[in-house]
């Protein structure tokens, strides 16, 4: 079973839960930006909940099946087609023989994902089939889906396609500020800079993508003037350069680094770091490590009561 | 030594302020004695200069279990293998198209450029960690004289290859990135890939020397590689 790519879209890739293990090499994990809205489209098809599926950036691709196939598209909303026929999100849809999905501009997010029953199957690398754009490995050639690549689907497995009960639009959006715990070297930086740190609306820059959110907004001061020793990076760390302009390292980030980080960007939040868009605002709220750790407990208990069966 | 945490995920063990062998071998120690463990509940192990960040799954470990691992494994001797390092040599040609920055770096030091690249070649560098992008080695033991700061304004793309000069570090970019480090010539060699076990030519702990090649010999080293 294929899928030709008709259109590409802005930037699509094949993406997973991502390549863990291998940070000592300087390979960053990569994965799908919004991990949550990934594996309720597996689910929905009766995948794997991380098998590999395909994100779409902005303006989503045109595919035509050369199969019939069970597809579900989840993430930040996006017309989507089937010649004239509108495609619901969040549950399973067949596409006929020869038919041609044609996905929008997303409206209220960055991301919108495809998951296909079997699975995108590309080779693995280093355990994942997600795309390392900057590495050139993974996915799909190691790089962005192009018109006229030709995607091959798994066999599909024993499970079966599942519906929500509920409306997960809500859910995965998440509401309020982006909630952080302090970063590593929050000690850099006094305690009125922090409050303010804190206060401030940021703004997503045009130049953000899936390695790092650049943000701007009230430079954040640091101050220590030492220079930090390169250390290592965890995903979502909140870097200040010497610009003060914080940047949130994300899923493509550079494995360690030589800026400060003020705080970082908790588990269970890190899906809607993944639909921020250029030109967003974006605040930040601090919490404790055991509130993190609750809410991500929380977010994994609905994750599971989803669904209708 | 202090265990701070860097993230609800992760914590940062840090072993000292500034660049000794000390603080290096506590990295490398406590890296070997984690990797020795394979948990799946560690995800992630990103050693270095001085500091060694644990990444977890906050699911099935806490913060207190992690630090209470970490705290076992401290004062673990080296595995012999660190003791006798692998030596790399990796051919360079420091021609001035290939290293575009070559003729700043011997405005800055005071030197001819024949003197900068012999002193570059002539010094033996330990791979204190790999990090940045993938197979890219940090390398220590730069003699003094050719410390020279970075860029200003980073180019938008090094071409893979390229041997650079960033302050007192030298390190070779192993794919095209863009980076803001002095670029004083290129291996033709292929230093990161994904398909090869390990990916990466050189490895932390490694001692790695650079051997001047001429432009003939970089285009022949380069056609042969995969």
């Amino acid at each position: 079973m294929t899928i030709r790519v008709v259109k590409p879209g802005l930037l699509t890739t094949v993406q997973d839960r991502g390549r863990y293990g291998y940070a000592h090499l300087g390979i960053s994990p990569c994965g799908a930006a919004d991990a949550m809205s990934l594996r309720i489209a597996n689910l929905l098809v009766g995948n794997e909940e991380y098998a590999g599926a395909l994100e779409m950036t902005l303006l989503g691709a045109t595919l035509e099946f050369e199969e019939k196939a069970i597809v579900a598209i989840t993430g930040a909303s996006c017309e989507c087609k089937a010649g004239s026929n509108r495609i619901a999100a969040n549950a399973p849809v067949e596409m006929a023989t020869g038919s041609v999905l044609q996905c929008g501009s997303t409206t209220d997010g960055a991301r919108c994902y495809l998951a296909i029953q079997g699975g995108v199957d590309v080779t693995a690398v280093m355990g994942s089939c997600s795309t390392d754009l900057r590495g050139r490995f993974g996915g799909h050639e190691g790089r962005r889906l192009q018109a006229g690549d030709v995607l091959h689907v798994g066999q599909p497995g024993r499970a079966r396609q599942r519906r929500l009960r509920v409306d997960v639009r809500d859910g995965v959006r998440g509401a309020g500020a982006i909630r952080v715990t302090s970063g590593a070297q929050r000690d850099w930086f006094s305690s009125d800079t922090y409050a303010k740190f804190l206060a401030t609306g940021y703004v997503v820059s045009e130049q953000s993508d899936r390695a790092g959110l650049r943000l701007k907004g009230d430079a954040v001061e640091t101050r220590e003037s030492k220079q930090l020793l390169t250390d290592g990076i965890p995903l979502g760390a909140i870097q200040v350069p010497q610009d003060g302009q914080p940047i949130i390292l994300f899923v493509d980030q550079q494995t360690t680094g030589g800026y400060p980080k003020i705080a970082n960007v908790v588990a269970a939040d890190m899906h809607r770091v993944g639909q921020l868009r250029p030109r967003d605002e974006v605040r930040f709220a601090e919490i404790s490590i055991p509130e993190a750790t609750d809410a991500l407990q929380a977010q994994e208990r609905w994750l599971v009561e989803l669904w209708q069966d | 030594m202090k265990i701070v945490p860097a993230s609800d995920s992760s914590v940062l063990v840090e072993f000292g302020d500034k660049i000794a062998p000390e603080f290096q071998n506590g990295v490398l120690s406590l890296f070997h004695g984690l990797r020795a463990l394979a948990d799946p509940r560690i995800r992630n192990l990103h050693p270095a200069y001085v500091s060694l960040l644990v990444d977890f799954d906050p699911l099935t470990l806490t913060h207190e279990e992690v630090t209470a691992l970490v705290e076992s494994l401290l004062g673990n001797e080296l595995p012999a293998s660190a003791d006798s390092p692998a030596e790399v040599a990796i051919p360079v040609c420091y021609d001035a198209e290939l290293g575009p920055d070559l003729a700043d770096v011997a405005a800055h030091t005071g030197l001819s450029t024949d003197e900068v690249i012999r002193l570059h070649s002539s010094a033996s560098y330990r791979v204190s960690f790999l990090g940045f992008t993938g197979g890219f080695a940090y390398l220590g033991g730069m003699p003094e004289i050719l410390h020279t700061p970075r860029l200003g304004t980073p180019r938008r793309a090094v071409p893979a290859g390229s041997v650079g000069i960033a302050g007192g570090q030298t390190g070779i970019y192993p794919a095209e990135t863009p980076g803001g480090w002095r670029l004083i010539g290129r291996t033709p060699l292929r230093m990161f890939d994904p398909r090869s076990e390990p990916p990466t030519r050189v490895q932390t702990g490694d001692l790695v020397r650079f051997v001047p090649i001429d432009h003939t010999e970089f285009e022949r080293l380069h056609r042969e590689q995969p």
